[in-house]
C-alpha cells in the first residue's frame, strides 16, 4: 500500500505516448490492405470475399463485446435481416448492389436502435439474454414472413450493374468492391475506437458508475455504440448476400450470433486484429474441412476449447502482450 | 458559523428503505459553503448509502436534497456531476486500462459538452495534454504519465482518483474514504491534498481515520443505524455520550 512499493515499476520504461495512429498499426493495416489485394489470385475470389464478410461482421461484434464491454448473444439478427433485406432490394426492387447493400444496412440499423434501446437497461448476462431473444424473435420473423421466402431463403439474387454503370457479374472484379467496403469498414470501426467518443466508451467498459459520476450520460453511450455495432455488422450481412446471390435462415439462426462470438474470442478481443485473424481461421475452416460435415462443428467447438484455454487473451492477444504493443 | 455562510448541500428528512431495511432515515443535513464537512459513523451506519443519495446514484424513497439553492432530487446523477457537485467511491476507481493521462482526460473531455463524435480522430484530445499533466503532477504522479492505471499502487490509484476529479473543478466534492486502506505516509500526502484542494470549494468526506478528520473538518456529523446522532465541531462531537457509546456499542477501532 505504500507509495515506494511500486518502485520498480516505475523504474521500467513508460509506453511512449504516441499521437494518431502508432506506426506499427500503419504498418499493419497497409500490409493487410497489400495482402487483401492479392488474395483473389490466389484464392477463389468468392471464398476471399466471404473471408472479408466475417471480418468485418466480427470486427462490428467486436466494436460491441471490445469497446463497449457488452455482450451481445444476438448478432445474427442484424447480420441476417440486413441480408434479407439487401437481397429483396436487389432482386424485386431491382436496385443497384451500392444501394441494395444500404438499404439493407439502414435496416441494420433501425433494428438496432430498437433492440438496443431495450437491451441497455439490463447488465451483464441479462443483456446477453435480452439480446438473444430478441434475435430468436428476428429468426421466427424470418421464418414465417412472406417476403423471406422461409426455408428456401432468397435465392438467385441478382448483382446489379455498380451505380446502374459497372457490371459485376465477374467474382474477381466483384472482389474489389466487397474489399474496399469491408476494408473501408474496419478503417472506420478503427477511427470509432479511437475517437473522444471511444475514449469514453472505454471508461464505460473500465468503470462505469466512475463515468456517470464525471457526468456522463452511460446509457447514451452503450445505445450508440450498440447501433454502431448492429450497422457494420448489417453491411456485412447485406454484402454477403451480394456475394453468394443468397440470403438465407443460416445467417438469421442463433448459431451465427454463437460464430462470430467464437471468431473474435479466438482472434482476440478488443484487439484491431484479431477478429480479422478469428474470422480468416473460422472461414477457412469450415470452407477446408466441409467435406467432414457436422464433424465440423466438432472440430469447430473442440479448437475454440482450446484455443481459449490456452490463451485466454485470443492469438492476437496474446502476441500483443509478447511484443508489447497494441495489435 | 461565521455569519454570512450560506448551505451548498442540503438535505431534509432523507430516508433509503431497502426491502423493508431502512438505512438511511429522515436525515437532515447541511453542508455550508466553503466548509470541509465530515460524515462519521461505525461501519453501516449508511454514510455510504447517504454518498449515493446525495448524488442520485440511489432514488431515496422520502426526502429532498437541495444543491446551491436548487433542488435536485429528480435529477439524474450525471446531471448532478454536471452541476459540479462531483463524488468519489469507497473503493478506488480508476480507468485501469487507460494511462494515467487518459483518465484525467476523461473528465477534461467533459468541457467539450458530449463526446458522440465517433468519426474524429483522439488526436484532438491532445488539446487537454498540457493541462491535464498539470493535474497529474499536482497529485505527485509525473513520473506516471503513461503508464497504465492498472500498474499503479493503491495509494497512487487514489491520488489518481482525485486529480480526475479536480480535473473537472467541481465546486463540490464528496470523498467516501479517500484514506482507507493507505499507509501513513499516503495519509498525509492525501491530507495535504484535500487541504490545499478545499480552497474555494465545499468538501463532504466520509473517513475512519479520527486524526484526520479532527484535523480537516470544519463540522463533523455522526451517523449511527440511519440516523443522525450528533453534529457539531470535534470536541462537542467526540465528547458526546451517545457518540462514545455508539462506536463502543458497534466495536470501532
Ligand atoms: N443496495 C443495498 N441493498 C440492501 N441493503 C443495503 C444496500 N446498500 C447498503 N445496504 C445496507 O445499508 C446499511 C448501510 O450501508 P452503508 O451505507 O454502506 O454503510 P457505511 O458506508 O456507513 O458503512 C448496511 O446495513 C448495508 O448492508
Ligand atoms: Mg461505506
Amino acid at each position: 500500500m505504500s507509495t515506494t512499493e511500486n518502485t520498480t515499476k516505475a523504474a521500467l520504461p513508460a509506453m511512449t505516448h504516441t499521437v494518431g495512429m502508432p506506426r506499427h498499426q500503419k504498418i499493419i493495416f497497409v500490409v493487410l490492405l497489400a495482402v487483401l489485394i492479392a488474395l483473389p489470385f490466389m484464392v477463389y475470389p468468392v471464398f476471399a470475399m466471404k473471408v472479408l464478410c466475417f471480418a468485418l461482421f466480427a470486427c462490428a461484434f467486436n466494436l460491441l463485446l471490445g469497446f463497449g464491454g457488452l455482450l451481445s448473444f444476438g448478432h445474427a439478427a442484424y447480420f441476417g435481416m440486413a441480408s434479407y433485406v439487401c437481397a429483396h432490394a436487389a432482386k424485386v426492387w431491382g436496385l443497384t448492389p451500392e444501394l441494395a447493400i444500404l438499404t439493407g444496412t439502414a435496416t441494420a440499423a433501425v433494428l438496432g436502435l430498437v433492440i438496443g434501446s431495450l437491451a441497455i437497461r439490463r447488465q451483464g448476462i441479462y443483456f446477453a439474454m435480452v439480446t438473444l431473444a430478441f434475435a430468436q424473435m428476428v429468426y421466427f420473423f424470418a421464418l414465417q414472413a412472406e417476403f423471406t421466402g422461409g426455408e428456401d431463403g432468397i435465392q438467385s439474387v441478382p448483382r446489379n450493374d455498380l451505380f446502374g454503370l459497372l457490371p459485376m457479374k465477374d467474382d474477381l472484379t466483384f472482389y474489389f468492391f466487397v474489399l474496399a467496403i469491408t476494408y473501408g469498414g474496419i478503417l472506420f470501426i478503427y477511427r470509432i475506437t479511437h475517437s473522444p467518443f471511444g475514449q469514453v466508451l472505454k471508461s464505460i467498459r473500465e468503470n462505469e458508475p466512475r463515468a456517470v459520476s464525471l457526468g456522463y450520460h452511460v446509457n447514451r453511450y452503450k445505445l450508440m455504440v450498440f447501433v454502431l455495432s448492429a450497422t457494420f455488422a448489417g453491411l456485412a450481412g447485406a454484402t454477403k448476400s451480394q456475394v453468394f446471390h443468397l440470403a438465407s435462415l443460416t445467417d438469421v439462426h442463433w448459431t451465427m450470433s454463437g460464430e462470430v462470438v467464437l471468431m473474435t474470442l479466438l482472434g482476440g478481443m478488443g484487439t484491431v486484429l484479431g477478429p480479422i485473424v478469428g474470422a480468416a481461421i473460422v472461414v477457412t475452416m469450415q470452407n477446408y474441412l466441409a467435406y467432414l460435415g457436422a464433424w465440423v462443428t466438432v472440430i469447430q467447438g473442440c479448437i475454440f476449447v482450446i484455443g481459449v484455454l490456452l490463451f485466454r487473451e485470443g492469438i492476437i492477444g496474446v502476441l500483443s502482450r509478447i511484443l508489447k504493443k497494441p495489435l | 458559523m461565521a455569519i454570512g455562510m450560506s448551505a451548498m448541500l442540503q438535505a431534509s428528512g432523507l430516508t433509503k428503505e431497502f426491502k423493508g431495511f431502512v438505512a438511511v432515515n429522515n436525515v437532515d443535513l447541511t453542508v455550508e459553503r466553503g466548509t470541509i464537512h465530515a460524515l462519521i459513523g461505525p461501519n453501516g451506519a449508511g454514510k455510504t448509502t447517504c454518498f449515493n443519495l446525495l448524488t442520485k446514484f440511489l432514488q431515496p424513497t422520502r426526502g429532498t436534497i437541495t444543491y446551491d439553492g436548487r433542488d435536485i432530487t429528480s435529477l439524474s446523477a450525471a446531471d448532478i456531476a454536471r452541476l459540479g457537485l462531483v463524488r468519489s467511491f469507497q473503493i478506488s476507481a480508476v480507468f485501469d486500462d487507460l494511462t494515467v493521462l487518459e483518465n484525467v482526460r476523461i473528465a477534461m473531455q467533459r468541457r467539450r459538452g458530449d463526446s458522440y463524435d465517433f468519426w474524429r480522430s483522439e488526436v484532438l484530445l491532445a488539446q487537454y495534454d498540457d493541462e491535464a499533466r498539470g493535474y497529474v503532477e499536482s497529485v505527485g504522479l509525473g513520473d506516471f504519465l503513461n503508464h497504465r492505471a492498472a500498474e499503479l499502487s493503491y495509494g497512487r490509484k487514489r491520488a489518481l482518483e482525485i486529480a480526475t476529479t479536480l480535473a473537472l473543478e467541481p465546486d463540490m466534492l464528496l470523498l467516501d474514504e479517500p484514506m482507507a486502506g493507505m499507509a501513513q505516509a499516503d495519509v498525509d500526502r492525501i491530507s495535504a491534498l484535500i487541504k490545499r484542494i478545499s480552497e474555494g470549494r465545499t468538501i463532504l468526506m466520509v473517513e475512519h481515520n479520527l486524526s484526520v478528520v479532527a484535523n480537516l473538518s470544519d463540522r463533523i456529523t455522526v451517523l449511527a443505524r440511519g440516523e443522525v446522532l450528533a453534529e457539531g465541531d470535534y470536541d462537542t462531537v467526540s465528547k458526546s455520550p451517545e457518540v462514545i457509546d455508539a462506536y463502543i456499542g458497534a466495536g470501532h477501532d
